[in-house]
């Protein structure tokens, strides 16, 4: 049940006006009540000043829901959001089946609301079977609650198809999210092509691939005026562009993992297959350059890019393994990696992970003001720790790049429209 | 004597010692193998198991023949048609055969990194044969001790590898290993089949063989797959013969007394002219086969010595 709850002594990040302040806020009712200078009711936790935030709204995450539930349940994933400091998940359709029909969204949507402590909403595939061949019925999921339109790491490769689908898309305000990538290029690849690659004799992928397929999405956007957002920018030669796109007043935005930004290409070391992404992790200049896009605003987004995957599709050669990697939990310390070697400041992570991401999807949080809903995270951003996979992950799989990594930063509570949904007391 | 490894995964993992090491004991191989009597006891009651994931004659019979003559138990398990089919994962495999206490593991699979990611749930030794597009370190291991007996050192040579280097698990052990033991290294071939980064390895790289031949002590061809022949790579077999096949007349652009190498099988009339590969004076081939065998036994004997002594060391209790 939501209560009434009052935060004193607190470090308020507020990602909308870029500031950090020393405060209070009360909740009541599920809404933020005040903020600032707030008179102690109900029950009142003292912050020690550590930092209240809104809730993170991570945009893009796989839950194995209808198919793959052994990698992971709404129940499993919520409980993962929760501890990670996310108040709301947008899945992703890429499952088995896709989510491309009104029935099988009313389905997960009827599932994720039982089993889930952390809001969900739902992106749905763009085309039938994310097969790239023909439109899903964009109207009706609208109305059954689909918040975007994506057929994930799937490219429509038919230019035909795709410039249909964004026209009927815009017709209907609808977002659509795009991964921008060359299918013809970029086949078959496994890591990013270069030095690293060659010598481990791994298929790679020129980063010139994302390019390609930034331009040619770009000139789709151009043509049908639809609504765009591209779901992980992680090359230097893409930012460019997008500031271009961007200056030349074209409705587009961009994400990026937390992955691409935290780690690079020499990670996969000895054949790691925990750290095979898609797209595959970049070069460190390319990690650098994407960092600083995110400080900037140039990236609007970061979102974990959440990817189950069990232990049989991880132990395989490098080529055979599944790609992904969780990052529910993971996501908010490793952003705070970001925090700690003065790349952005904290209000500039909360606005990529909870205030931009919320805006985009037209939903009502990440902001920390009277009237917005009670979706906070309290964390102290110093707290060391090593993390062991299969002691402090609560998702089903455990395939996280982070296994032994020294992070710090430590969720102590997190709360969703007004309720606790982790943490002790205070 | 100086060879620490547990494993032959790649060149990657040795050291020069290491090498001069493994090439000294292979050059008493080279002897014994020239008597009537050919057998020693060195691998005696052990097991080796020979497990490949791709086909292969010439490499697989090597290692045979060298377990053979090291007195070792030797078994080769045809894995292309057999639990693999069944749809057993690898590393279920490795469990499998692990069970049966095997003491050296011979593995090539088509998978880069596969073979040591086998290597990390056994408890044998294990070599590696071949890995995708990664390493085959007893090939460049057979090079260096054919480069150096006919060249009299392995440093301070012009190595030119000639062809498809960007599919070569061959050349990449090599270019590690030559560049290990100081040599000048060049790169030649169209640069569709050359890898990505290739600037960035420390060779010199040339698209035209006279160019790229000028000056080199050894020349190193590759095999041209089949599959790569048509099209999609180069635009045809004659056109690639043309530019890029070794024959006397580009050969001339080298030292007078440049050797020819090839790890083979050859495609006659691709890479290389026929009668140059059949040239005594010139062409090596044949040599690089006997050493071959020379060089597994010789690793299979450092890494069954290393085996011994830490299983030794375990029984005696000490923390290995």
């Amino acid at each position: 049940m939501s209560e009434t709850i009052t935060f004193t002594n607190a470090r308020l990040i507020d990602p909308e006006g870029l500031a950090e302040t020393e405060g209070g806020l009360r909740i009541e009712a599920g809404r933020i009540a005040a903020v600032g200078e707030v008179k102690p009711e109900g029950r009142v936790i003292d912050c020690g000043g550590k930092c209240l935030a809104p809730g993170i709204v991570d945009l893009g995450v796989k839950v194995g829901e209808p198919g793959e539930r052994h990698k992971e349940s709404f129940r499993s994933a919520g409980l993962a959001a929760a501890a990670g400091g996310v108040t709301t998940i947008v899945t992703r359709p890429d499952t088995a089946p896709a989510i491309d029909t009104p029935e099988v969204l009313e389905f997960v949507t009827r599932r994720a609301v039982e089993a889930s402590p952390v809001r969900i909403r739902h992106t749905a595939a763009l085309t039938k079977g994310r097969e790239g061949r023909e439109m899903v019925e964009i109207g009706f999921l609208l109305d059954a609650g689909a918040v975007a339109f994506t057929d994930c790491d799937h490219v429509v490769a038919d230019s035909k198809v795709a410039s249909r689908c964004l026209s009927y898309a815009k017709s209907l305000g609808a977002l659509v999210i795009g991964h921008p990538q060359d299918p013809g290029l970029s086949k078959g690849a496994a890591v990013t092509s270069g030095k690293f690659a060659s010598l481990r004799g791994l298929p790679g992928v020129s980063p010139m691939a994302e390019r390609m397929g930034f331009d040619r999405d770009m000139a789709l956007v151009e043509m049908t005026g639809a609504r765009y957002h591209f779901d992980q920018i992680t090359c230097a030669r893409t930012l460019p562009a997008l500031e271009r796109a961007k200056a030349n007043g074209f409705d587009v935005t961009a994400g990026v993992s937390i992955h691409h930004v935290t780690l690079n290409e020499f990670d996969v070391g000895d054949y790691r297959t925990f750290f095979k992404l898609t797209p595959p992790l970049r070069a460190e200049e390319d990690r650098k350059a994407v960092a600083e896009a995110l400080a900037s605003g140039l990236i609007d987004v970061l979102c974990s890019m959440h990817t189950p995957q069990d232990e049989e599709s991880k132990r395989l050669p490098f080529e055979e393994a599944a790609a992904g990697a969780v990052a529910l939990q993971t996501l908010l310390p490793a952003a705070l990696r970001l925090y700690h070697n003065g790349t952005m400041s904290l209000a500039h992570l909360f606005r990529a992970m909870s205030l931009n991401p919320a805006q985009r999807l037209g939903l009502d949080g990440g902001r920390l003001v009277v009237g917005a809903p009670a979706d906070l995270v309290l964390f102290d951003p110093d707290a060391p720790f090593v993390l062991d996979r299969f002691t402090m992950l609560a998702s089903k799989s455990k395939n996280t790049p982070f296994d032994g990594a020294r992070m710090e930063g430590k969720v102590l509570a997190t709360f969703v429209g007004g309720r606790q949904v982790y943490g002790g007391e205070g | 004597m100086t060879f620490r490894a547990r494993h032959l995964l790649g060149i990657e993992q040795l050291a020069p010692d290491e090498i001069r090491s493994l090439l000294d004991l292979a050059d008493t191989y080279v002897d014994l193998n020239r008597r009537t009597i050919k057998r020693t006891d060195a691998l005696a009651g052990m097991t080796q198991i020979n497990m490949f994931f791709e086909a292969s004659t010439r490499t697989q019979s090597s290692f045979e023949i060298a377990g053979k003559r090291l007195g070792a138990d030797v078994m080769n398990m045809a894995v292309a048609h057999s639990s693999v089919k069944k749809g057993e994962t690898l590393i279920d495999t490795a469990l499998t055969l692990n069970a049966m206490h095997p003491d050296l593991l011979v593995v090539r699979h088509p998978n880069s990194g596969a073979v040591a990611l086998l290597a990390q749930k056994v408890n044998c030794a294990v070599l590696n044969a071949g890995d995708g597009k990664h390493e085959h370190p007893t090939q460049a291991l057979l090079d260096a001790l054919t480069i150096r007996r006919r060249k009299g050192r392995l440093q301070r040579l012009v190595v030119a590898i000639c062809g498809d280097i960007a599919h070569s698990r061959v050349a990449r052990s090599n270019l590690l290993l030559l560049g290990k033991m100081e040599n000048r290294i060049r790169l030649i071939g169209p640069p569709t089949l050359m890898p990505a980064g290739v600037a960035e390895f420390g060779c010199e790289v040339y698209d035209d063989m006279a160019e790229g031949l000028k000056g080199a002590d050894v020349v190193m061809m590759l095999r041209l797959q089949k599959e790569r022949m048509d099209g999609g790579f180069i635009p045809s077999e004659r056109e690639y013969y043309h530019r890029y096949g070794l024959d006397a007349e580009k050969l001339a652009h080298a030292k007078e007394d440049a050797i020819v190498m090839h790890p083979g099988p050859m495609n006659r009339g691709v890479e290389i002219d026929g009668t140059l590969a059949d040239d005594i004076n010139r062409s090596v081939i044949q040599e690089q086969v006997e050493m071959g065998v020379a060089v597994r036994m010789a690793a299979m004997d450092l890494l069954a010595r290393n085996l011994k002594a830490e299983r030794g060391a375990r029984a005696a209790g000490v923390v290995v």
